[in-house]
């Protein structure tokens, strides 16, 4: 019984390994930035996110302080960089730029959300979405409780 | 005695705590979706049949969250039927109550265990960290009518669970989805959960089991993947399996959630080839 069991989970773990190969051959955009929609769509989804970040009072108090203007070109930039763009991003490392502000788990899962949002709202295809994701998420240490 | 120290728990802790959760405080929901898992057969955040390391609900550093759930198992000979409550906090903490009924469609009769849950998150956080989010937990269970368990031949009608399960989701790791991987390691005597009493005639040592969960998010919304629950056999009269089931698990929005299954359960007191159909219905606040 609970060797059919086993042969079938093997079954399944295989089919998935092999559904993951072929699919790596299938074409996608060749950088996340142009997933994003290159330069019109990134500014598009930062856009939407500032606007999202303005209406929240959780996040908006960290910025009654900041040049939005700056903000919305620094995080472009920033963005652009990480997404694989022909950028590259002059401001100081995420620790540094995060320091002081002793942003919590619940502001970074806060703004995780609102840019998820923004990108489903700018119609980024998911597959773009959560490999910009995969790419943000390792800064979670460098971002709260600094 | 056991019983009723159970039943004082839920009175007297537990629905006072939730209520005050509830209508007090207020609560939050900053972590995404779907990031709460559902709720498992025995009350604990997890898949069907397996409790991960994630904390019930959507709160997350200095929140409070909620959830309320109801589950039927429906399989050949048993149909088994859940209703379990959890309140959490910090991401962390998460205190949960289930109430199992299982029907014994073709002996006759049922028979009821209460489970109280315990999880706290150790390290790690699920959606960011390298490490894997580790939490432990206990379960302590206990059951109301030991005719069926000790003609079986089980030892005890109240037992232990004690788990440690590491849960992680890997971004973009599958056509561009994002994947959920658990292990989770247990120390138990329960046989068949608990609903059949824990240890036997002959043994009441714990064994380690263990199980595993791995679910694809087609969409952000929509889940699928499957669980695998390892289970000890030491019952003289009743031969015992382990656990297996493939969900679709539809995160409607971050208070409601609905996960379907098919089930294979193997042998449960005597009937073998136990399958059939999980249904689960979770609200969250
Ligand atoms: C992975 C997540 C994050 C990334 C990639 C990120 C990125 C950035 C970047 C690039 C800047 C500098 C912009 C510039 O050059 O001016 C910045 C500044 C800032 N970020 Fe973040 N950030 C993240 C999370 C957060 C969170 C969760 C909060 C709090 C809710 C936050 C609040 C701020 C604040 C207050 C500033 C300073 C604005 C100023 O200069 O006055 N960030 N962030």
């Amino acid at each position: 019984m609970t060797c059919v069991l086993r042969r079938r989970v093997w079954s399944l773990v295989s089919a998935i390994l092999l559904l993951s190969l072929l699919s790596a051959c299938s074409s996608q955009p060749a950088t996340v930035y142009e997933g994003l929609g290159g330069e019109p769509g990134l500014a598009a989804v930062v856009d939407n996110l500032l606007e999202r970040m303005a209406k929240d009072e959780q996040i908006v108090r960290y910025f009654q302080d900041t040049d939005i203007t700056l903000f919305r070109e620094g995080l472009t930039e920033h963005l652009c960089d990480v997404a694989d763009g022909p950028c590259e991003y002059g401001g100081d490392d995420m620790k540094a730029t995060h320091r002081g502000l002793n942003i919590t788990q619940a502001d970074f899962d806060r703004l995780v959300q609102l840019l998820i949002y923004a990108m489903q709202d700018e119609g980024i295809p998911i597959a773009v979405r959560n490999d910009l994701l995969k790419r943000l998420a390792p800064m979670y240490g460098d971002v709260v409780y600094q | 005695m056991i019983k009723s120290s159970v039943d004082h728990f839920i009175r007297v802790v537990f629905f006072p705590l939730f209520l005050t959760m509830v209508c007090g405080f207020g609560h939050a929901d900053s972590r995404i979706v779907a990031t709460g898992g559902a709720s498992n057969i025995e009350g604990s955040a997890g898949g069907g049949v397996v409790p991960w390391a994630v904390i019930n609900g959507y709160g997350s550093s200095d929140e409070w969250a909620v959830t309320g759930m109801a589950t039927g198992v429906f399989v050949d000979d048993f149909t088994l039927k859940v209703i379990g409550a959890s309140v959490s906090y910090d991401n962390r903490v998460e205190l949960s109550f289930a109430r199992q009924r299982l029907k014994l469609d073709s002996l006759g009769g049922d028979l009821q265990q209460d489970i109280i849950g315990l999880k706290y998150k150790v390290v790690g956080e699920l959606l960011y960290t390298t490490m894997p989010q580790i939490s432990v937990g206990v379960q302590y269970k206990d059951v109301d009518d030991f005719s069926l368990p000790s003609a079986v031949g089980a030892r005890d009608d109240s037992g232990v669970d004690y788990y440690v399960a590491a849960t992680k989701v890997f971004f973009d790791a599958l056509w561009g989805r994002n994947v959920l991987v658990n292990g989770t390691v247990r120390a138990t005597k329960a046989n068949q959960g608990g609903l059949l009493g824990f240890g036997s005639e002959r043994n009441n040592r714990y064994r380690y089991m263990k199980e595993a969960s791995v679910a694809v998010l087609l969409t952000d919304n929509l889940a699928v993947g499957m669980d695998y629950r390892e289970k000890p056999d030491e019952l003289d009269f009743a031969g015992e399996d382990d656990w297996q089931d493939f969900f679709i698990g539809w995160f409607v929005n971050k208070n409601l959630s609905v996960v379907l299954a098919y089930a294979d359960l193997g042998s449960i007191a005597g009937f073998d080839d136990q399958k059939g159909w999980y249904l689960s219905i979770e609200g969250a606040l």
